[in-house]
């Protein structure tokens, strides 16, 4: 099986796939399997493993984007696959020390009825799409995920970033669908207050 | 009548597996009442679509520089 490239490739490594742009998907790479295991040796592996299996599978790519494509494409199953593995040793809890503070401050932006606190009552988010465009952004963005707690994080990142459905990241995780439900909740809503802290409200204090 | 935190769950859900019409009639019935439930049902938007831009900054191929998402490795 190979892809057909538009023109023939000369023999050996087409030349648009040179060092520096291997080095380039490998630092993708690694920091997208970094935000998914948060274990620098693991995710280390899984990157190694899926780049070998890519270069010396004996494929040919029709250019950089399709190799990218490929290799992020193995590199989603190997993250899959030792998610899996480690969630039968060691179980993804949804409760724990971090997810009890992240619901704790989730708590306490309601009422003792269940509804918002007059201070802690989502505003109204001021040109998102601007906000998207600003490479500022981009960087809270980062430290937003970064800061999840990683069992809450692993399962977040299966559901948005490996795009798996609701079914597999329960299977994947090894919990049921309403603890998958519990997590996927709590860690939207501990971006959303991190962005809104962080981002969307932080110009705006008086000083 | 749902209350806020209530409803802040099920439209979490909502991105996860389809509401049944009855569910979907409540959240409706809320949201219309509440600014503040509206409001968070922004952010959940938001963050999803910052999710998919972040995703096809870092694993998407020839699209780069499209969005203003930076790769998170450069610059570091």
């Amino acid at each position: 099986m190979s892809y057909h490239a538009p023109y023939p490739q000369p023999t050996g490594e087409p030349a648009i796939i040179d060092n520096a742009f291997v080095e380039h998907v490998r630092r993708d790479m690694l920091a997208f399997a970094q935000l998914q295991l948060r274990d620098a040796a693991l995710a280390e592996d899984a990157v190694q493993d899926a780049l070998t299996a890519a270069l010396t599978g004996g494929q040919e790519f029709a250019g950089r984007s399709a190799l990218k494509t490929w290799v992020f494409g193995i590199l989603r199953h190997k993250i899959v696959d030792l998610i899996r593995q480690q969630s039968r040793t060691t179980p993804i809890s949804a409760f724990g020390d971090d997810e009890d503070s992240l619901d704790q401050a989730f708590d306490s932006l309601f009422k003792e009825n269940a509804h918002w606190q007059p201070a802690h009552r989502p505003a109204a988010w001021g040109d998102p799409e601007a906000s998207l465009r600003d490479k500022h952004f981009w960087a809270v963005f980062d430290a937003c995920l970064t800061h999840l707690p990683k069992n809450t994080a692993r399962v977040f990142m299966m559901r948005e970033f490996l795009e798996l459905d609701t079914g597999e990241v329960c299977t994947a995780a090894g919990i049921s669908t309403s603890n998958c439900h519990v997590i996927l909740h709590r860690a939207r809503s501990a971006l959303r207050g991190c962005l809104e802290k962080s981002w969307f409200l932080a110009g705006e204090r008086p000083c | 009548m749902l209350s806020c935190k209530d409803a802040t769950r099920r439209m979490s859900e909502a991105e996860d597996r389809e509401l049944a019409l009855s569910e979907r009639l409540e959240l409706g019935m809320h949201l219309a009442l509440c600014k503040g439930c509206r409001n968070y049902q922004q952010h959940l938007h938001v963050l999803r679509e910052a999710c998919r831009e972040y995703r096809e900054e870092l694993t998407g191929g020839e699209e780069k520089g499209k969005s203003g998402a930076p790769a998170p490795s450069s610059g570091r």
